[in-house]
């Protein structure tokens, strides 16, 4: 049997069911994204939709006759940890637009979400709680391992710069040319999304988005120890319109706000970026 | 928005002993002000309101109070009060909803601020009074929209319309609204029209502030009325504040074939009167947004489907600051055209 994982939105908050899928010994297939995968996705999706869900969708179509069944699941936390309106229409419109098998839950509490799914694909409850449990150690420990990692480059000597960004926009291979081209003037990255949310307050009292309140809290911590702050986002993102302005407003570091519409060019941002370098290098 | 003004204001002049400014209509010199100091790809009622609120400002206000919850409107407050202060006005500014849910000992202490004499048996008195005159506010205009389109003598719907609200803010009990409700209701039906029997009809479906908010949509109800069209339109304040979940519930129930999970903001419900629309046989739909709404260009495609399946003609509007006026009518003209040809 094989699953699809379309490799955008929801894929970078539902890493713990890769560990899940591999131990119950289930293929899953996933894509990274490219030209194609983007052409696609302006193909069936609404030009006014955000780039981040053009992806989405395009990875969706390209996964219709190579797998089994694709899961899109409804991300939903409580009302003072909400998710960005996308992704509670993720379901009904690849359902819409496209002819595929979809697997799909949508419970607040995580443990339910994968007897759901296990049951559909036919496991015991005692299998599935079993690979829950081991996928849920190794998903912890790994994650750990990065964030430690993240933390620590903080007090290397170099130059230092906070990335932040959602987790679909700037872990995606695709749009990260972008911040490949930051690596090049020798600075060091720290990434926004690992991150808790911890002091997101000190910024914004009102904010209740999940994933933005890291970012937030991410800036809070991390103020008065990098150089620059980079803002990642896509062209138009709903939430980080209003939460990246607010922030940009309350700091008084160099900071950047790259807005990715479509990387048909990369000289204006390269340009943008270069001059962004020697900012932080002459600080 | 729109004439919601009116039962607002008496309400806070009712309760609180403070003189009340109400905002001041919106004219294209509004949006420019929103524009020129809101991020860029915000949601246009985000430059609307602060354009507004500046005004407001500009008019000697000092105390700012804003409804606003649901998608991206919950947090418009915090960062539009950045902004302003940002710009060097001095002022407190009350969001009275937070986090989509009506917090009603946070509104008391609010209140308590404002004025301390407030009490809060006279405040629930007076919100009573206030629901029930939006409830008929929002019937009458539903009578309105259908008719509006057919009268005999140019705008004696509105005037009667404008004569009504007048008396609504004077009345002091529930009794006396509900008697004037009746009075004016006849006085309504007693209104000369030409209506044909099959009467083209076509419905307004979209995103909440710019179907409400009749500046942010060039007019669009009183052009459609100008072709002798019938309108049906759905949203409204008394559905925004007291039938929103039962209608998202009946959505989700009925049009199980194109939603099986609750979509933000009013989209779900719009699936729903898309469907009802094309069922009861309207002519046609119109969708009207501001750019970027996200969560109505989410479900753009579902709508797309629905009316597609059924066969009924749609068309999109997205309006933004700078919308051309001009445009827009030229295409609602096309668009009336083919439904008028669609009949014969």
């Amino acid at each position: 049997m094989k699953i699809g994982l379309p490799k955008g939105l929801y894929y970078y908050y539902c890493q713990k069911w890769l560990y899940f899928f591999k131990e119950l010994n289930i293929e899953t297939i996933i894509f990274d994204t490219s030209k194609e995968i983007i052409e696609l996705g302006n193909k069936i999706s609404n030009s006014e939709m955000c780039l981040s869900l053009k992806i989405f969708l395009g990875h969706v179509y390209y996964l219709q006759d190579k797998c089994d069944y694709v899961l899109i699941p409804n991300l939903k936390y409580d009302y003072k940890n909400q998710m960005c309106s996308n992704f509670s229409s993720l379901y009904d419109l690849a359902n819409n637009l496209l002819n595929i098998k979809i697997l799909t839950f949508d419970n607040n509490k995580e443990i339910k979400n994968f007897i759901k799914i296990g049951k559909e694909l036919g496991f015991s409850s005692k299998k599935i709680k079993k690979a829950y449990k081991i996928a849920t150690i190794k998903y912890n420990k790994n994650l750990k391992k990065l964030k430690i990692e993240n933390i620590n480059k903080l007090n290397t000597s170099n130059k230092k710069i906070l990335l932040v960004g959602h987790s679909y926009n700037i872990r995606d291979k695709y749009l990260s040319e972008v911040i490949d081209l930051l690596k090049k003037y020798n600075l060091e990255i720290i990434y926004s999304d690992l991150f808790d949310d911890d002091y997101y307050f000190y910024l914004s009292k009102d904010l209740y988005w999940k994933y933005s309140k890291k970012n937030v809290s991410s800036v809070v911590y991390c103020k008065e120890k990098v150089d620059g702050i980079v803002f990642f986002t896509t062209f138009p993102c709903g939430l980080d319109s209003l939460v990246n302005e607010l922030v940009m407003r309350k700091i008084d570091k160099p900071y950047l706000n790259l807005v990715i519409d479509d990387l048909d060019s990369l000289a204006g941002i390269e340009t943008r970026i270069e001059s962004f370098a020697d900012i932080i290098e002459q600080n | 928005m729109g004439n919601y003004y009116i039962p607002a204001k008496y309400l806070f002049n009712k309760i609180v002993d403070v003189e009340i400014l109400t905002a001041p209509f919106i004219t294209s010199k509004t949006i420019e002000l929103g524009s020129k100091y809101s991020p860029d790809f915000v949601c246009t009622p985000f430059k609307y309101t602060l354009g507004t609120m500046i005004e407001a400002l500009d008019n000697g206000a000092n105390v700012l109070v804003q409804f606003g919850g649901g998608c991206r409107y919950g947090y418009y407050s915090e960062l539009q009060e950045q902004i302003l202060k940002d710009l060097g006005y001095k002022f407190e500014l009350h969001n009275l909803i937070t986090s989509g849910k009506t917090n009603v000992k946070r509104i008391y202490k609010i209140m308590k601020r404002i004025d301390k004499k407030f009490s809060i048996i006279k405040g629930l008195y007076y919100l009573y009074i206030t629901k029930n005159m939006v409830k008929y506010m929002d019937k009458i205009d539903d009578y309105i929209r259908r008719n509006i389109g057919f009268e005999v003598t140019k705008n004696s719907f509105l005037n009667l319309n404008k004569e009504m609200l007048n008396s609504f803010s004077k009345v002091n009990n529930s009794i006396s609204l509900y008697i004037l409700y009746k009075k004016y209701f006849k006085k309504f039906k007693k209104i000369k029209i030409n209506k044909p029997k099959n009467c083209l009809k076509v419905g307004v479906i979209g995103e909440l502030y710019t179907l409400m908010e009749p500046f942010s949509n060039y007019y669009l109800e009183k052009e459609l009325a100008s072709f002798n069209i019938e309108i049906k339109r759905f949203t409204n304040v008394n559905y925004l504040l007291f039938k929103h979940q039962k209608t998202i519930n009946k959505a989700l129930n009925k049009s199980k074939k194109y939603m099986k999970y609750q979509l933000s903001a009013d989209a779900s419900s719009n699936v729903f009167w898309t469907k009802y629309l094309c069922e009861k046989k309207y002519d046609g739909i119109i969708h009207i947004k501001s750019s970027f709404c996200t969560p109505e260009i989410g479900v753009m495609p579902i709508i797309d489907k629905v009316a597609s399946n059924y066969n009924v003609p749609i068309i999109y509007f997205s309006f933004d600051a700078n919308t051309s006026e001009v445009g827009i009518k030229t295409r609602l003209e096309a668009f009336y055209d083919m439904i008028e040809m669609r009949r014969k």
